[in-house]
């Protein structure tokens, strides 16, 4: 008989690691955190003198500064699986993979620890806005919101890499498929311009990127009087599944992972 | 062979895995008792860590049956996993968490219940003798340190079963006794069956109740290392039976591979 209470302490177990070893070496966060303030100093300044790029009477930098805060979410949770390998390499996942917990609460927890080095970047991509001038929505209720979409949208890509570290099983394949797949999940979405400028065909793409949802949830919570275009219960909707369905994927290939 | 009389706490029947073509573990049935210290020898590739790759539910068989601590690996697999602990060949402590931090995650993973962990970690760290630097990154260790709390990580949950793969690959003579005083230690006070492998024939010699010797995924050998030097001829070592048994030739040449040996040097590098 197992308990949700066990299985939330094995979960919270592998979640718990990983902010240690944040916390022992914190480097990394600062490093990550050059990326949003070039996009949105640089490429958000010189986008916002171009006419049309923001929907109706959205100012540019505040459309794209949620967009940029998704970005940010993104791109530290594509590389979340590469520490898999790492663990692989070395034997720490064979010691995870003979514990008795769930590969699911295993997986869990790397998707959780996925989401706390994300909300870490979520904290800089809020100050930057704010210091730009955005008029960033600090409301309680709003602010809950975003940590719960930068949740699951960390979680959903940190599983999403996850998966891919579990099929190349290479750290030098990996970082390559990395590079591939976070361009086209960036740019096919609603993060940098809207839906409404694209050709017919990317629109479609972008409709099935779980990004294009995170990134329309994100404008809601973040922006003062930010409204979502799908609504947020069709944002949660898509997200809660996607995250679902990558997490017993991940977990049947997890298991495998000691072969 | 000699039976014993405790029951079997590793019971192996038929136990197969193949890889494609090649037939990495073929047909291997092995009994061991509670509280036995039972030694895999054999060259590179001869199958010893697939064997203990299946044992500790990390592959399963491709035939054959296992029962370890009373489970089956393959119907039971969670039931195993409760029972056994496992050092494997390479680093499976987090060099980038300490020492303390390593044995809370190996706590919460088993389950040991959050009044308990306290207590058990600190009783582990102090047998190993790792109290003064559990607050240390573990990268800073010694190669002797890491094994020693890898092995206290394995014991948290008082397994009954203990697997061992090569834990003194690395290690100076000193360390290496360290490591074998522990494993002594623990089958005297708490009965724990140790499955151990090792290239080291002195070690097993000398600390190993019985040993299997493996050669392409068979049994060749087993028995009390005493009963296996004695049908090797008068006055001969655990290294003549080796070398009868196996033949002369390299290890290179029985596999292993880039991959096996990129692993095995990574491992001696970082517990060196």
């Amino acid at each position: 008989m197992r308990s949700v209470a066990a299985y939330a302490v094995q979960t919270f177990a592998v979640a718990a690691a990983e902010v240690q070893k944040l916390r022992h070496d914190p480097l990394e966060l600062f490093t990550r955190a050059i990326q949003p303030v070039l996009w949105l100093m640089l490429f958000g300044e010189v986008m916002a003198q171009v006419r049309g790029v923001s929907p109706g009477n959205v100012r540019y930098l505040d459309f794209l500064s949620a967009g940029i805060l998704a970005q940010s979410v993104l791109f530290v949770a594509i590389f979340n699986g590469i520490s898999a390998i790492w663990e692989r390499d070395l034997g720490v996942l064979q010691r995870y993979l003979v514990s008795p917990a769930p590969r699911a609460a295993l997986v869990i927890g790397k998707a959780l620890s996925g989401a706390v080095r994300a909300l870490s970047q979520a904290i800089i991509v809020y100050l930057l806005a704010i210091f730009l001038g955005v008029d960033v929505d600090l409301g309680p209720a709003k602010i809950v919101g975003a940590v719960a979409v930068i949740g699951l949208g960390a979680g959903l890509f940190s599983t999403f890499s996850l998966i891919i570290a579990c099929l190349v099983k290479t750290r030098e394949r990996f970082m390559g498929i990395g590079q591939v797949l976070t361009m086209p999940i960036f740019f096919a979405s609603n993060a940098i311009y809207p839906l409404s400028l694209m050709p017919a065909w990317l629109r479609t793409v972008s409709h099935a990127n779980p990004l294009t949802y995170e990134v329309d949830a994100l404008r809601a919570m973040m922006l003062v009087g930010g409204v979502s275009d799908y609504g947020l219960t069709v944002d949660f909707g898509i997200l809660t599944a996607a995250a679902a369905v990558l997490t017993v994927i991940a977990a049947r290939m997890y298991a495998r992972m000691g072969f | 062979m000699e039976t014993s009389v405790s029951p079997p706490q590793v019971d192996i029947r038929d136990l197969t895995r193949r890889f494609g073509d090649l037939v990495a573990v073929d047909h291997v049935t092995i009994t061991i008792g509670e509280g036995e210290i039972f030694g895999l020898i054999g060259p590179n590739g001869a199958g010893k860590s697939t064997l203990i790759r299946m044992l500790t539910t990390l592959l399963p068989p491709s035939s054959g049956t296992a029962l370890v601590a009373g489970f089956d690996i393959a119907g039971a697999a969670t039931g195993v996993r409760r029972h056994i602990g496992y050092v494997p060949q390479l680093l499976s402590a987090d060099g980038s968490l300490t020492g303390y931090e390593n044995l809370l995650l190996s706590a919460r993973l088993y389950g040991i219940p959050r009044h308990e962990r306290g207590e058990r970690i600190a009783r582990a760290l102090k047998r190993m003798g790792l109290t003064e630097s559990a607050g240390h990154l573990v990268r800073q260790y010694s190669g002797g340190m890491i094994r020693r709390l890898e092995i206290a990580q394995s014991l948290l949950h008082r397994p009954k079963v203990l697997f061992l793969d090569e834990p003194t690959v690395g290690l100076d003579p000193a360390a290496r006794e360290t490591v074998w005083e522990h494993v002594l230690d623990l089958r005297n006070n708490f009965r724990t069956t140790m499955v151990v492998t090792s290239h080291h024939m002195d070690e097993i010699d000398q600390f190993c109740d019985r040993i299997a010797l493996i050669d392409h995924g068979r049994i060749a050998a087993v028995g009390t290392p005493a009963d296996l030097k004695a049908k090797a001829g008068p006055g001969a070592s655990l290294d003549d039976v080796f070398i009868q048994l196996v033949g002369p030739r390299s290890d290179s040449e029985a596999g292993g591979g880039y991959g096996d040996v990129r692993r095995a040097r990574r491992a001696a590098r970082e517990h060196g």
